[in-house]
Order: structure tokens, then C-alpha cells, then sequence
């Protein structure tokens, strides 16, 4: 069912060679630019199918070690946005859902809907420019491979991946507060009330188990939001992921190289979603026992 | 569009008023004054793009050497740049665009979004599978990671942007009108009208399309908050409305960035009217759903 975004690759990877090959029709033929565009997209998706996604038009790697280079960088990005986005969220979510219609319940929805509307390349111009005229001080923008030294990536890392954890947090801060408002009128939370438990039992045991699964759902639903936003931030805090690749190779018409982060993003999203509904059996137990 | 929906709403709570509108507008200050604090905040931005050509004190290249990068002052509320523009007329003018992209997106998007969500929603069956399955491919894809990779094909200018922006909200948005066409679709009157032999195209007109209405106007806002994002998010990679036209988006990158350390009022006034725009129409249309369709409320 899902296997349809083939025909989407297959558009884009058409309409990219339309524009290319105006430019150099002379080095058409040898880059193999010259067949019928049906034909190279037949012999792209064999060749895909086989774990060889071509070169680069430009530099002449293969795409694959280019990828392999760079989808580590972007996920550990992804990985801490998303650590970032749920302790913001979660936290502050269910804060919001048990002190309803409170002074720090509005507090927390302003700012979630605030963290919608900011855009997150303002933010990080922000964050590049000020600190840098009022104390001298810049994020770090060399990149340091995590496996040379941890600390050092890390602190290049951080910046771009508490902006994006923080604008991706507002959505789920939202879902989990509703879920949570939904799951505490429930009949059993008035039972486990009325026999005297705790409330940060009640909540934490009861209420935050059973509103999590939406909030789970929400959280494979972001995952293109991510990747998204990821291409923003890489291209501001130069930080060499997939994000960057994609660009240089949209501005360089490289299509082998967009191609392939192309499929290299649908395939991802469509195992995040996979893992998403795996997820629901650890979760619930009434989607295990069926 | 709004006076239909107004209509509907508020006709069984009073009819005081000959005009829907008012009645609504009423309601909307009594129950939720925050987001008829948005919506003014809106207009007033709708306003400032409008009547730009009068309102900015220069025009949008009126270039001073002589007065680069200077702070704002009473002859340049917002400073100038590092071609000695005043800001504050190209943030005017900037606005102007955002509203015209947006506007008309937005207004794409719904259009596509409707006749997406009728067909599929209504006639069910084989459409529907075919049309969802589409939409599903679609959707898999990152917004941007799309936009970007489509913009590289068909090029930056005004008029792509607002096809593509609309196709991908439009595409997007169609499942939120197919849900609501299928509630709608199960009522007795339309069951009522389609035993009487009504043709698809009229229940559909009559009958289908004023119920989902509440549903397509709160998407519609929402979507022009999107819009205008996803357009300065475009302009800031430089994909998106090509330079000199003021964009709010591209005032924040290109060879401004490099100025902002010496003048950062340069990097606040964009992102700022980005924000409060977005944030206003959010605000606004999260009000709007309240009040026209409780069934979305919250989420």
C-alpha cells in the first residue's frame, strides 16, 4: 500500500532530468542523461534495487557512501530533537492538562502555540547573531565527527537540536495535554480517585499510560516534520547531514545525489511509522492480546 | 465563504442581527477575546500589505549609500540595510507579498482540498481508495524536502510558489474535508435526497458542501498561517520569491546575514512580523474552530 511514493521519486527524478539535460546536452551521453527518461528510471530503480543508487554528478562518489556519510549526522540530530521535544513536551503537557484553565496552563499553551509560529530559521539567526554582539560569543560551527570526540560533537550538535526539539514540541505539547484532559474524566481515573491513590500515582501510573498512545502516533507523524526542519538548521549551524546534501544538490541540479535523499526519506519515514505501530504493543495492552 | 458559515452557526442561537456576520463577530469578542485580538492583529497586517504603496515612506530599492546599517531612527523606524534601504518599507512591502502568497495558496489549497474531499468522501468505493492512496504517497514526504526539490524544478518566482504551496496543503488537507463529508454523507436528509432521485452533483452542492463548510473555512486559516512559514522558509533557503522583492524570509538570509552583526535590528524586524502574523492567524483560527466546529476542538 505504501510502496505508491515510487511514482512520486519517479516524477521528481523525470522533472529533474528535463531540467538538466537542457543545460549540457553534450555531456548527456556520457553521464547516460541521453536514454529515453523511462528507461533511466527503470534502470535507476534496478540499480536501487541492488543497493547501488549511481554517482554523484558532481564529485563522481557514489551516492550511497555520500548518504552513508551523512544520514548518521542527520539522525543524531533528529535523535536529540526528539529527546528535547518530549521532556519539553510531556512535562509540560500534562502539567497543562491537571492545572486546566490555570494561570500556568495559559502560560504553556501560549507558548506552545508561540513555538508554532516562530520559524525556526529566525530563532537560529537569533541565536547566531545576538549572543555574538552582546557577549562575543558564537555557536560552535566545525563540525567534529561524534566517534573523535563525543563532548565536542555534542556541543556543536546542541543548539541546532534544542530549535528544533523546541518547535517540534509545540504540537505534541498540545496533543498530550488533550489526551490527557480525555483520559482523566475516565471512569476508572474517578475509581482509582475514590480509593485513595495518590495523585502522582494516579497520573503517572494511570492517566499518562493510556494518553501516550495518541501522543506516540503524533510523534511518527512529525518525523517528516523533522527531517524537515532539519534542512533549515544544517544549512544555518553548517552542521553536514542529509539537509545540507539535499540543498547543495538542488542548487547544483546533482538529481542522482536528490534522488537518492529522496528515497532515502521516504524509506525512513515509512520505518519510523513502522516502528510507531510497533510501538502500540509495548504501550497498550489490548493491542497485544489481539 | 464566511457569511454561509456565520450563517449556520449562529442561526439557532439568535437572529437579531440581518447580517450573519456581525452576530458572529459578536460572539467571537464575548467567547474568545484572545482570538478576536488575533484576527484584529491580522487584519491590520492584511491592511499594512494592502495599502503599502502608501503607507511605506520609500520605495522598496530607494537605495543611500551614505546611510547604511543605520540604527533605527525617527527618519528610519526600523534602520536600513547594507544598501542603505529603510527596513521598515521593505517589511511593508514584504507584507504585502506574504499576504498575496498567502491568500491565494491558501486559497488553492481549499479549493483543491474540497473537490479532493467531496470526491472522495461522497462517492466512496473505488475513488475514494484510489484518491487516499495518492494522498497517503503524498504525504509520506517531508513539506519542505518536497517544496525544495519541486522548486528546483520548476524554478522560484511568485506563481509557482503559490501552485506548489497550494497543491501540497491542498493534497494534505483533503482528508481533513473527506472526514467530515462522511459524517455529513450518513444524515437523513441526505439520504432523503438522494431516495427522492437528486443528481450527485446537486445533494452534493446542496446539501453536502454547506455542512462541511465550518470544517473548510477553519482549514483555510489555518492553512495561511502555513503558507506564509513555508514561503519564508522557501525565500530563506533562497528558493522561494527571487531577490530584489522584499520577502520576509529572504531579508533573514543571503547577504544580509553577513551584515547582522553589525546592524541586528536587521535580523529582528522580519522574524518579529513572521511571527506575530502566524501567530495571530493561529490564535485566530484555533478561536474559529472553537466556535464553528466543536468536534475538532482542541486538537
Amino acid at each position: 500500500m505504501r510502496l505508491i511514493p515510487g511514482d512520486i521519486i519517479d516524477l521528481m527524478l523525470a522533472q529533474n532530468d528535463i531540467a538538466t539535460g537542457q543545460d549540457r546536452a553534450a555531456i548527456e551521453a556520457a553521464l547516460g542523461l541521453n536514454q529515453s527518461l523511462v528507461a533511466q528510471y527503470f534502470s535507476w530503480i534496478g540499480a536501487a534495487l541492488t543497493g547501488d543508487l549511481g554517482n554523484s554528478l558532481w564529485q563522481n562518489v557514489p551516492v550511497v557512501d555520500q548518504l552513508a556519510a551523512t544520514l548518521p549526522i542527520t539522525f543524531e540530530l533528529g535523535l536529540l530533537a526528539m529527546i528535547v521535544a518530549l521532556s519539553v513536551a510531556l512535562p509540560i503537557g500534562t502539567y497543562s492538562a491537571m492545572r486546566q484553565d490555570t494561570a500556568g496552563d495559559y502560560i504553556s499553551r501560549s507558548f506552545s502555540l508561540l513555538m508554532l509560529a516562530i520559524p525556526s530559521f529566525w530563532l537560529g539567526t537569533l541565536v547566531m547573531v545576538f549572543p555574538s554582539v552582546w557577549w562575543r560569543w558564537s555557536p560552535e560551527l566545525n563540525y567534529i565527527p561524534f566517534t573523535e570526540d563525543p563532548l565536542q560533537n555534542l556541543k556543536h550538535m546542541l543548539v541546532p537540536a534544542v530549535l528544533l526539539g523546541l518547535s517540534m514540541s509545540a504540537v505534541t505539547m498540545r496533543m498530550t495535554r488533550t489526551m490527557m484532559l480525555e483520559v482523566m474524566r475516565q471512569d476508572y481515573i474517578r475509581t482509582a480517585r475514590a480509593k485513595g491513590l495518590s495523585e502522582s500515582l494516579l497520573v503517572l501510573r494511570h492517566a499518562v499510560r493510556n494518553g501516550l498512545i495518541p501522543v506516540v502516533t503524533l510523534i511518527g507523524l512529525q518525523a517528516p516534520l523533522l527531517i524537515g526542519g532539519a534542512v533549515i538548521l544544517e544549512q544555518i549551524f553548517v552542521v553536514p547531514g542529509m539537509g545540507l546534501l539535499l540543498l547543495e544538490a538542488v542548487f547544483q541540479r546533482d538529481y542522482p545525489v536528490v534522488s537518492g535523499v529522496f528515497l532515502i526519506v521516504g524509506v525512513g519515514v515509512l520505518l519510523i511509522n513502522l516502528l510507531v505501530d510497533l510501538s502500540y504493543g509495548l504501550l497498550d495492552p489490548k493491542v497485544r492480546h489481539q | 465563504m464566511s457569511t454561509r458559515a456565520a450563517e449556520l452557526v449562529s442561526a439557532p442561537i439568535s437572529s437579531k442581527s440581518s447580517w450573519p456576520i456581525i452576530d458572529f463577530t459578536r460572539r467571537l469578542v464575548r467567547d474568545k477575546p484572545l482570538g478576536a485580538a488575533g484576527g484584529l492583529i491580522f487584519l491590520i497586517f492584511l491592511f499594512c500589505g494592502i495599502f503599502a504603496d502608501i503607507i511605506a515612506p520609500y520605495g522598496i530599492n530607494d537605495t543611500d549609500l551614505h546611510r547604511r546599517l543605520e540604527a533605527p531612527s525617527l527618519s528610519f523606524p526600523l534602520g536600513t540595510d547594507h544598501l542603505g534601504r529603510d527596513v521598515l518599507s521593505r517589511i511593508l512591502y514584504g507584507a504585502q507579498l506574504s499576504m498575496v502568497v498567502a491568500f491565494l495558496a491558501a486559497g488553492l489549497a481549499t479549493v483543491i482540498s474540497i473537490v479532493l474531499g467531496l470526491a472522495s468522501g461522497y462517492f466512496g468505493g473505488k475513488v475514494d481508495m484510489i484518491i487516499q492512496r495518492m494522498v497517503d504517497a503524498w504525504m509520506t514526504f517531508p513539506d519542505l524536502v518536497l517544496l525544495i526539490v519541486v522548486v528546483s524544478v520548476v524554478g522560484p518566482g511568485v506563481p509557482q510558489i503559490i501552485i506548489i504551496l497550494g497543491l501540497l496543503y491542498g493534497i494534505a488537507g483533503s482528508r481533513i474535508v473527506r472526514g467530515s463529508v462522511v459524517s455529513v454523507k450518513e444524515n437523513m436528509y441526505t439520504h432523503a435526497a438522494q431516495s427522492m432521485g437528486g443528481r450527485n452533483l446537486y445533494i452534493l452542492r446542496r446539501h453536502i458542501l454547506p455542512n462541511v463548510m465550518p470544517v473548510v473555512i477553519v482549514l483555510f486559516t489555518t492553512r495561511i498561517g502555513a503558507v506564509i512559514l513555508a514561503e519564508a522558509g522557501l525565500s530563506f533557503l533562497g528558493l522561494g520569491v527571487p531577490p530584489p522583492a522584499p520577502t520576509w524570509g529572504s531579508m533573514l538570509s543571503g547577504t544580509g546575514r553577513t551584515y547582522m552583526y553589525l546592524g541586528p535590528w536587521l535580523a529582528l524586524a522580519p522574524g518579529l512580523c513572521l511571527t506575530i502574523v502566524v501567530y495571530s492567524i493561529n490564535v485566530y483560527g484555533d478561536a474559529l474552530r472553537d466556535l464553528l466546529d466543536p468536534r475538532m476542538r482542541g486538537r
